[in-house]
């Protein structure tokens, strides 16, 4: 089984979490960590479920529910706020029809804010998935999104 | 963002324009594109390039060379012999005293930086360990495991390096510190928790520079006595976690980590660790919470990481900047080191000049410079035309600065005189028609976010102040909400565990004692 090869990637000691959570996440089609995973995490280290649930919630970039095929993550912070980042989520959430911490209804989609992502310079920034999108515009974003959905 | 290893400024002007600069630049990008160097050679158009009587005029950075009268049959040969091996065709090359006599480019990101830690970024490539040894790669280190540990460290001391990380404490001391305590086990950490709001130096040092960071560690380790080491990536930053990966992976395959390191019987070992998304892991104890697979909480200090530190070791926990500036000063030697900066705060400083300027981007220069030549020479002034109103300097713990402070040279301690910070470096230009309130706000809203929630006075009072300031834009405030919001930052600055809470008092003092106007016709 797949996640248990992930697993057996690191040794069981403690310090190791964050790396696995990171893995079984990615694992996952909807980019979550299941209750399977926790208590698989639990027992591969040792460590009581509610050690393993504190770490997991702890940490904003790891998610209890399913999310989209896209996570989109729009920076909030001040760089970004100052390039009109505020009118540009809520751009995206017309667009989506969705709030912000919720995924379209067809699995698309998820709307996340995120703090500062390092691309100040070219602000105003997202990331979808794994990659970094900036210099946004409402017209922009919208083209993204189009492309991602047919794609 | 892939860096370029050149940038070629084709000159567009009524002169250049007549000698055919347009069919140039056609050529220019047809044979760097037949080359396969799009990725590395980026081709600019810009305004005059201040030559006259020559023709087309191709300015070539970060080599600075200057090519006259180019016509498009040049190209070939410019991208072949230049670009491609390497060899400047001398034969088109501007005279230098022709250039110096005409060059503008005193403005902007051309305008002549100092630079160390950067000193490699953009030129080579990142992912070639074989470039950065051609660059002096690995030399210090070479040099350092000919010192003994307390030689190392005595030159790092002499140098007066201070913590780039925003506090400034004096590395020498630091690692002294941990090589003192007496252990069975050491540890180094880099802090590649980059979260600061408007902050992506390291970020750049991780993608553009990844063997200096690890070439520092290693010095590090040593000095110390520490046989293992960890660099902490936030796990946002994608790419400089795979470039760091590889870095780490080729080292090792030339001798350079592992055991008995270039035969000097010393060996140390270097892990990556990934975070997961929280800015309050980039204080240090929390970082090393969360290193060993915690929540990020911070720890109480004393004792300190030096005595104990990660899984209870004495360690030296540096930031990226920081350690990157290691190889240069064992190399050069710290009295090269300090001709660079200030008395008290020697060397050069990289900031990120972002918001309402014409250039926002990265630079790296002499500590002391001044907030006006970073804004106005280097940021290129306000976009627009617009009159400067404030610039937010250290990121978002950082001081609201107004118009005249703009002459305040910028280190560790001249700064306190003006109770502002360094902080990490970012400076948020805001001009006339920004809000500082909503600036505030949003500051305000990025701590009750990101307060970790383990101590009561920070994470309450995040959420109060986040509640009055947000009050105060709708025009629900009180007359003595102003005070309320300094009296509560004072309280968190008082009493929070750690410098997330504490750092507060700076963004809100400064903003409402400098800028108090905008604020007072929101509780009228």
């Amino acid at each position: 089984m797949e996640k248990v090869k992930v697993l057996r990637k690191y040794p069981p000691k403690r310090d190791n979490i964050l790396l696995i959570l990171h893995e079984l996440q990615r694992l996952n089609p909807n980019n979550y960590l299941t209750e399977d995973d926790l208590r698989l995490v639990s027992q591969y280290l040792s460590l009581p479920i509610s050690e393993v649930v504190g770490v997991a919630t702890f940490y904003s970039l790891f998610s209890l529910k399913p999310r989209g095929k896209y996570l989109l993550r729009v920076c909030k912070s001040p760089a970004c706020h100052l390039e009109g980042a505020v009118s540009l989520l809520q751009e995206i959430k017309n667009y989506l029809g969705i709030e912000e911490g919720d995924t379209t209804d067809d699995g698309m989609f998820t709307l996340e804010t995120s703090e500062c992502l390092g691309h100040c310079a070219e602000a105003p920034a997202m990331m979808v998935n794994d990659e970094v999108f900036t210099k946004l515009s409402e017209e922009s974003v919208r083209e993204i999104i189009d492309r991602l959905r047919r794609s | 963002m892939r860096l370029a290893r050149s940038h070629v400024l084709v000159s567009i002007d009524i002169e250049s324009v007549a000698s055919g600069a347009w069919e140039v630049l056609k050529r220019l990008k047809e044979e760097i594109s037949r080359r396969g160097l799009l990725e590395e050679i980026k081709v600019l158009e810009t305004g005059t390039l201040g030559v006259t009587g020559l023709g087309v005029v191709l300015a070539v950075y970060p080599e600075r060379i200057y090519y006259g009268k180019v016509k498009p049959e040049d190209c070939p040969r410019i991208v072949e012999e230049h670009f491609l091996k390497g060899r400047p065709v001398q034969d088109l090359i501007i005279k230098e005293e022709v250039v110096r006599a005409v060059r503008r480019d005193l403005i902007g990101p051309m305008r002549e930086q100092k630079r160390v830690v950067l000193e490699n970024s953009g030129i080579i490539d990142p992912e070639k360990i074989e470039e950065y040894l051609a660059r002096d790669g690995y030399t210090a280190l070479e040099k350092a495991l000919s010192l003994t540990p307390d030689e190392v460290i005595a030159e790092v001391k002499k140098s007066g390096l201070r913590g780039r990380g925003g506090a400034g404490f004096p590395t020498g001391i630091k690692w002294e510190g941990a090589r003192k305590a007496s252990a069975m086990e050491k540890f180094i950490i880099c802090n590649a928790d980059e979260g600061e709001p408007g902050t992506f130096k390291d970020r750049l040092i991780l993608e553009g520079d990844p063997h200096k960071l690890i070439e520092g560690l290693i010095i590090a380790g040593y000095a110390v006595g520490a046989r293992k080491g960890y660099i902490y990536i936030r796990g946002e930053y994608a790419l400089s976690l795979h470039r760091m990966h590889k870095a780490i992976e080729d080292a090792r395959k030339y001798g350079l980590l592992g055991e008995d390191i270039l035969g000097s019987g010393f060996s140390f070992n270097l892990e990556i660790k990934e975070g997961a998304g929280a800015y309050v892991c980039g204080e240090e104890t929390a970082l090393m919470e969360s290193l060993e697979g915690k929540r990020g909480n911070p720890r109480i200090k004393p004792p300190y990481p030096t005595v104990v530190g990660l899984f209870g070791s004495p360690t030296v926990i540096n930031n990226v900047e920081t350690l990157a500036n290691i190889p240069a000063i064992i190399r050069k030697g710290a009295d090269w080191f300090r001709t660079m900066g200030t008395e008290s705060c020697p060397g050069t400083k990289v900031y990120t000049i972002l918001g309402d300027v014409n250039f926002p981007g990265l630079i790296e220069v002499e500590m002391g410079t001044t907030l006006y030549e970073i804004i106005f020479g280097y940021g290129g002034g306000i976009k627009g035309g617009k009159k400067f109103k404030a610039a937010l300097v250290g990121g978002a713990a950082g001081v609201f600065l107004p118009e005249s402070l703009l002459n305040v040279r910028m280190d560790f301690d001249n700064l306190k005189q003006y109770k502002a910070v360094l902080g990490s470096g970012a400076i948020l230009v805001m001009s006339q028609e920004a809000s500082i309130p909503k600036m505030l706000h949003s500051v305000l809203y990025f701590f009750r976010h990101e307060s970790c929630g383990q101590c009561s006075p920070c994470r309450s009072g995040t959420r109060e102040l986040y509640r009055i300031s947000g009050h105060l834009l709708e025009r629900k405030g009180k007359a003595e909400d102003l005070n309320t919001m300094v009296k509560l930052s004072e309280a968190l600055w008082y009493s929070s565990l750690c410098p997330l809470g504490q750092s507060l008092i700076m963004p809100v003092k400064s903003a409402l004692e400098n800028f108090r106007e905008e604020f007072l016709p929101l509780v009228q």
